[in-house]
């Protein structure tokens, strides 16, 4: 069954040197339970699609079109009460730098039992129990005594994990997660991640991962969306992606990941630089940098489904096989 | 937190010996008091005896020794003019300046801080806009002019307010103060807008400035996708982390504002202790004027020293430190 459902999203940002098109006609969709990725280089579009779903795109920037469907609501024309009563209740976020989201002088337990009254009517000693609960759920161990801490007084894995704790306090159907371990060291992303895979399994909670790491995300989700330049160039199961990337920005980012490579062998990378938003190429937006481009890509390329439940933005996808890809 | 306190606390002692010395120095220096004091007519006898009745004679670091041999027993000399001590003329004079002080700073605060987090949620709105402007007026034009032009408007064109002086008063514990009864009232409102005008400009500012500062934060933003309402943000959120800068200036202001009120009562009569402080200038009265100033360096040092025990409350990161400390 769909949860979210995002047609055609535009969100622009008006600024003084002209309109940013962030995201520039985003379309994907995701069912219960399910963990999709979207992965993209820093401005690519992929942290302002997850700020949309909730309404939270700060001015200058808007959401100009598309439909947000969520359970069968569309949050882009419901307004602002409709989706405030859904964050955190049904859609939460968890952010990138877990130093920054938890307010500094604020403790725990109030930042905490304020999210579960922000959409509960329930006494304040229920709230409480709840926070001490969901602590304990995300492995915080001894949680009446980090309930009266400071977000200071935690280490950056801890306060990830009181942010992904607070997200969970209400059970939600969807939790978009925008790079949420980017600022951890590695040991503690792993732990982040099987936790959180863990969680959402466990209570069916979609969720969208939000990366600019494929390694991460491909251990992690079941689809993957990629995108570039405000635009998803390429979907489908994270194991097709991974094995057979059709589109040839998709194709350099798998390259340019060390992982898995034999020891000293020379990574690959993408020539060029990501466009500015506000002076997108004509055409397909990935010309100027694709080893594959000529006239034909002059023509904005729609999505196109080469193989079965394979989403592709490009005029000339790689349909070789496997071994070709990996022999070139 | 006691070691950090009596750390802070012999600072606080230290800043005033500090003080001590570079008043009754730079107060030394400006002029004899016995030319201006004396009958014209006195002959060099009388002279002499004055200038000895007066201490005047015997060498400077004497003269300071004996000034702070007598400070530390509560005496901070008598007043040339008035031949009482001159700490009970200033005490007699502080509820008067203290009360202008306080409700100075509660309109300045009151008023200042909810405009400046309005100007700061919407920097580009009209209202935005008009209450940055108006703070720029507010602490652009002299404090004077601001005052004579009140004076002008609501209490010569408009007749609604009375020009100067200060209205009937009622004893509160051996303090004459004026803000309880109606005419008392009428009287302080022009005075304590005048003074508070200049405060709220820069308490708006920097309410201004912090909050688009906090307003971009991430645990704002946070605390929105936790679904909570934009007052519980505002109220809660950004409020409680623009204060620390906004007490400090609080803390820094109130000081000044008790201390040099003096343009505000000069302008409005009010019988403060900054009118006393300029007669005395003028008078060469040195026991007031250093007294003046001693009480002045005292209660700014405990201003100070009170806004660093609100951090504490406000900050828990500065509580952690001190616990380190």
């Amino acid at each position: 069954m769909t949860l979210l459902d995002v047609r055609d999203l535009k969100t622009h940002f008006f600024t003084r040197d002209g309109v940013a098109k962030a995201v520039d006609g985003v379309t994907f969709s995701l069912e219960r339970g399910e963990i999709l990725g979207i992965v993209g280089e820093s401005g690519s579009g992929k942290s302002v699609t997850g700020f949309s779903i909730l309404g939270l795109v700060d001015p200058p920037g808007k959401v100009v079109s598309g439909q947000i469907i969520f359970d069968g609501t569309d949050l882009v024309a419901a307004g602002e009460k409709t989706i405030k009563g859904l964050r955190g209740k049904r859609i939460a976020m968890i952010f990138q730098d877990p130093m920054m989201t938890l307010n500094p002088v604020l403790r725990i337990d109030t930042q905490m039992v304020e999210t579960v009254l922000a959409h509960e009517k329930v006494s304040r000693a229920e709230a409480l129990a709840r926070a001490r609960e969901t602590l304990t759920m995300v492995g915080i161990s001894a949680p009446d005594e980090r309930l009266r801490s400071y977000p200071h007084q935690f280490s950056g894995g801890m306060r990830q994990r009181v942010a992904i704790a607070i997200a969970l306090l209400h059970k939600p159907d969807l939790i978009i997660a925008d790079e949420p371990t980017t600022a951890l060291d590695v040991t503690i992303q792993a732990q982040i991640l099987a936790e959180v895979q863990r969680l959402c399994a466990q209570s069916n909670t979609a969720l969208i991962w939000i990366t600019h790491d494929l390694a991460v995300v491909s251990g992690l989700a079941d689809r993957l969306a990629v995108m570039y330049a405000g635009r998803i160039v390429e979907e489908g199961r994270t194991a097709d992606i991974i094995g057979q990337p059709l589109h040839p920005y998709t194709r350099g980012l798998i390259g340019s990941v060390p992982q898995g490579k034999p020891h000293g062998a020379m990574l690959t990378q993408i020539n060029g630089m990501a466009p500015s938003l506000l002076n997108l190429p004509e055409g397909c937006r990935f010309r100027p940098r694709c080893p594959r481009a000529d006239e034909a890509c002059l023509v904005d390329p729609p999505l196109s489904e080469p193989i079965r439940g394979r989403g592709v933005r490009c005029v000339h996808p790689h349909l070789e096989t496997r071994d070709e890809v990996l022999a070139s | 937190m006691i070691v950090y306190l009596v750390r802070r606390f012999g600072q606080s002692l230290l800043a005033i010996a500090a003080m001590a010395v570079l008043v009754f120095v730079g107060v030394y220096a400006i002029g004899n008091p016995v030319d201006i004091l004396i009958n014209p007519e006195a002959n060099q006898a009388e002279i002499e005896a004055t200038v000895a009745r007066l201490g005047l004679d015997k060498p400077l670091w004497e003269q300071f020794l004996l000034f702070v041999w007598n400070a530390l027993h509560g005496d901070l000399g008598d007043s040339f003019v008035y031949g009482r001590p001159a700490v009970e003329i200033i005490l007699e004079r502080l509820p008067a300046t203290m009360e202008l002080a306080f409700v100075a700073l509660i309109l300045s605060v009151g008023i200042g801080v909810p405009l400046g987090v309005l100007a700061g949620l919407k920097p580009d709105s009209i209202a935005g806009r008009s209450i940055m402007a108006g703070s720029i007026l507010g602490f652009s034009l002299p404090n004077f002019w601001q005052g004579m032009l009140l004076i002008l408007v609501f209490a010569v064109l408009l007749g609604w307010l009375p020009a100067g002086g200060r209205g009937e008063t009622v004893d509160v514990l051996g303090m004459q103060l004026s803000f309880l009864t109606l005419d008392g009232l009428r009287h302080l409102i022009l005075p304590a807008v005048n003074l508070a005008l200049f405060k709220m400009s820069l308490i708006i500012r920097l309410t201004r400035a912090n909050t688009r500062e906090a307003n971009l934060q991430d645990y704002v933003k946070f605390a929105r996708a936790k679904g909570l309402s934009s007052r519980r943000v505002v109220l809660v959120h950004i409020l409680k982390n623009i204060m620390i800068p906004v007490v400090t200036i609080i803390g820094l202001e109130l000081g000044s504002m008790v201390a040099f009120a003096i343009v505000t009562e000069t302008v409005f009569a009010w019988p403060g202790m900054g009118k006393l402080l300029i007669d005395s200038i003028n008078l060469l009265d040195r026991p007031l004027i250093v007294a003046y100033l001693m009480l002045t360096v005292f209660i700014i040092v405990t201003i100070n020293l009170v806004v660093d025990v609100l951090y504490s409350v406000l900050d828990p990161r500065v509580r952690l430190s001190e616990v380190k400390g």
